[in-house]
């Protein structure tokens, strides 16, 4: 840990200190998740989150253990022995497919405030890229564990989404065909993409736990960020984590499990698709082949594409959409702004917030049936997302002025927006372009 | 370097759109798409109340026993429920003895092997056993219907929108087309072997009226069978086989949901104990402490900002 005044693990009971002078790991977690961290005192309910999605990661590793014992990985049992026997037969089966199901969807709930949370406080910053990067890495596992976690039940959504996904590798020209076959293991999906999709179903969730050590580790090294953005000065300005932010945590970790309890006994099949409750059938094509919410913005990316344009449509719908996810490993470079904080970033801010309206629009078009109106606004709404992150967002580093930040996070802690602005030279180095108090 | 490289691709995204945009528009003003009778025809399903609904939502039990009746005495002809057992009539209220009398009367048999000769036979259900299909094989059901295919009851309303709502509205909602339909879209007169209803997704629906005669089963509990009675109470049992655990999911939630409540507001308080100390300490050296204040007042008095 790098702040000199994070306390030192101290055994208190005779078997901890045994363990401890044979495997410092009683001394590892103190550092990462005990007294031993120091944090920031000013973080808001943002900050929340990244436990959060922690917390609905062993959720989801813990109940789908259990279903694994009951699933059955096969075209013709998948469907019954999720709908017959996991959901009527087994004890309390109901109970861990819903919650499973759920799960997933407050997992990428909670993991996408997270990276807004991010976004907005420019966390992908320096000291913290590889911070970023990694939590990218496991966004992207997410993606696919969520992907192949929704066709194991084998139901109308499950196989034409298998289809359609994997069909995206078909649009690159000669090698792509090859890629989809061998990717299937057949020319359709079939038992062998039913078998190994439930194999990298199981494997994904762990390299993700594996992912996370390292998004804690490299997070660990600068210490968290803070609603400021301002660097942590002195002691006067952290917390140790535990106890303040364990209890911080598991109070809101208690109202966020409690929405999910709500939504998983009241109203379990919300987010899912009333398709998936027909088994596959190779031969009847949905009217409206849709992905999981989750995958929503980016389904609609890829339908923007509608125009043959020296490359075919469906070709640059899908470089489009791998793009809109890569470009967010180039952000610590593409906004070169000194200030992390969007708080003091009044023209970010707004396109922040734009930002924010262009992916939940997107999100309902790539999950509405077609029609002309809502393919326009689609087309209209995926420019948009290229173009704040690719355009808008250098130019508003290159030319803003930020408002002047406070002298530490202690005295911002109350009513830091009256405090006086930093004489040059006092915090970080900065470009001219800081504006102070005048 | 990266940023011009980066922001050159994020452009020719954005031109591609709108490419496509302005072609996409000029098409649909130059050749605007033909309206289909099924999007000014089609209605959304008119709502029906269930017992079940709601946070503390319960089966009616006469109601699933009614519908289970018009289920067997009707929908059976042609409509599996595959994934439910006899022994899941538990839930209807029904015994022991009446499930194991419900199994061996009923009107299709279980496949089976002939345990002397070994060949293709067939036996009594047991209470064990799930509903023998009324028909085979996929063929021997498509041979029966006109080369349609009834699909499986048990979670029709999961794998419908609307639910049991767009259940008993599609019972119901049978009726001549309306002559104004074909005066709009004279193409779209329902086929033979199709009949109209409203609440189908293309409006011709393969399965003729099930319920058509008021009476058409007589109920034990004295309830008047009307075809609008009988259509609710089937679309109520199939909620049921769709979700036979929802009482024991409703009553689990309550108990979850009161258990995080308390939790969460003992831990708030909790929280803000922990805090307590720690808040007081940030005032004291916050922009409260008086020395702060005055650099605060120098520098609204030097940006000109009173108060």
């Amino acid at each position: 840990m790098s702040f000199s005044w994070a306390k030192a693990y101290e055994p208190k009971h005779p078997a901890m200190r045994w363990i401890d002078e044979r495997l410092p790991l009683p001394r590892v977690v103190y550092g990462a998740i005990g007294g031993g961290y120091p944090v920031p005192r000013n973080l808001n309910y943002w900050w929340n989150f990244g436990v959060l999605a922690g917390l609905f990661l062993t959720i989801q590793i813990v109940t789908g253990i259990v279903l694994a014992m009951h699933y059955i990985p096969s075209t013709d049992g998948a469907f019954n022995s999720v709908n017959q026997l996991i959901m009527r037969d087994v004890n309390a089966g109901w109970f861990l497919r819903y919650a499973h199901m759920n799960g997933a969807s407050f997992f990428f709930l909670v993991t996408y405030i997270h990276i807004f949370r991010g976004l907005y406080y420019g966390s992908y910053k320096a000291p913290r890229e590889l911070v970023w990067m990694l939590g990218l890495v496991i966004y992207l596992l997410m993606m696919a564990t969520g992907f192949m976690g929704y066709v194991l039940p084998w139901g109308q959504m499950s196989y034409w989404g298998a289809q359609v996904i994997t069909g995206f590798f078909s649009a690159f020209p000669l090698v792509g065909e090859p890629i989809r076959i061998w990717l299937l293991g057949g020319y359709a999906p079939d038992q062998a993409a039913l078998t190994r999709f439930y194999s990298l179903h199981y494997l994904l969730p762990f390299v993700i736990a594996a992912v996370v050590i390292l998004h804690i580790w490299a997070l660990h090294i600068p210490g968290s960020g803070n609603p400021t953005g301002v660097d942590v000065k002195d002691e006067k300005d952290t917390l140790p984590f535990h106890p303040f932010y364990t209890a911080k945590d598991g109070w809101f970790a208690g109202a966020v499990l409690l929405f999910y309890a709500v939504v998983t006994s009241f109203a379990p099949n919300y987010l899912g698709h009333a398709d998936n409750y027909i088994p596959a059938n190779p031969l009847a094509t949905p009217a409206h082949i849709v992905p999981e919410w989750y995958f929503w913005p980016f389904y609609a990316i890829l339908r923007s594409f509608t125009v043959d344009f020296i490359l075919p449509a469906k070709l640059w719908g899908v470089l489009a959409m791998f793009f809109s996810i890569l470009l967010l490993f180039f952000l610590p470079w593409i906004d070169k702004s000194p200030v992390r904080s969007g708080s003091y970033r009044p023209v970010f801010k707004r396109f922040f917030w734009l930002l924010v309206v262009d992916v939940i629009v997107l999100g309902y078009i790539g999950g509405a049936p077609i029609n002309a109106t809502r393919v326009a606004i689609g087309q209209f709404a995926s420019a948009y997302y290229f173009l704040h992150f690719l355009v808008i967002l250098p130019l508003v580093s290159a030319f803003e002025t930020p408002l002047p930040l406070p002298n530490s996070i202690t005295e911002s802690v109350l009513h830091g927006e009256v405090a006086e602005a930093a004489p040059a030279g006092q915090t970080r180095p900065r470009r001219g372009s800081v504006a102070t108090a005048e | 370097m990266l940023r011009f490289i980066l922001g050159f691709i994020g452009a020719v995204f954005a031109m591609i759109l709108l490419i496509s945009l302005f072609s996409n528009l000029g098409t649909y003003f130059s050749n605007p798409p033909a309206p289909l009778a099924a999007d000014k025809w089609h209605e959304e399903p008119k709502h029906l109340a269930l017992a079940s609904d709601g946070l503390f939502g319960r089966f009616d039990k006469q109601q699933l026993q009614r519908g289970f009746q018009v289920y067997s005495e009707v929908c059976s002809a042609c409509h599996s429920l595959k994934l439910a057992s006899f022994r899941d009539l538990e839930g209807l209220g029904y015994n022991e003895a009446e499930i194991k009398k419900i199994a061996s009367d009923w009107k299709t048999q279980v496949a089976s092997i002939n345990p002397d000769t070994g060949e293709a036979a067939t036996r009594k259900a047991l209470p064990s056993d799930t509903f023998p299909p009324p028909f085979a094989n996929e063929v021997a059901a498509r041979a029966a219907n006109n080369n349609a295919l009834p699909p499986d009851l048990t979670l029709i309303t999961k794998a419908r929108e609307g639910g049991a709502s767009y259940v008993y509205s599609l019972l119901t909602g049978y009726r001549n087309q309306p002559a104004q339909l074909l005066k709009e879209f004279p193409d779209a007169k329902t086929p033979p072997n199709l009949h109209y209803n409203p609440y189908f997704a293309n409006l011709n629906l393969a399965m003729p009226p099930p319920l058509t005669t008021n009476g058409q089963v007589s109920y034990a509990d004295g309830t008047k069978p009307t075809v609008d009675q009988m259509a609710r109470d089937v679309a109520a049992f199939l909620a049921w086989t769709a979700e036979p655990n929802l009482e024991a999911r409703h009553a689990n939630g309550l108990w979850v949901a009161v258990f995080l409540l308390l939790t969460c507001i003992l831990s708030y308080f909790a929280y803000q104990q922990i805090w307590h100390d720690a808040k007081r300490v940030v005032r004291r050296t916050g922009a409260l402490d008086p020395e702060n204040q005055a650099k605060a007042n120098r520098a609204k008095g030097k940006a000109g900002i009173s108060g």
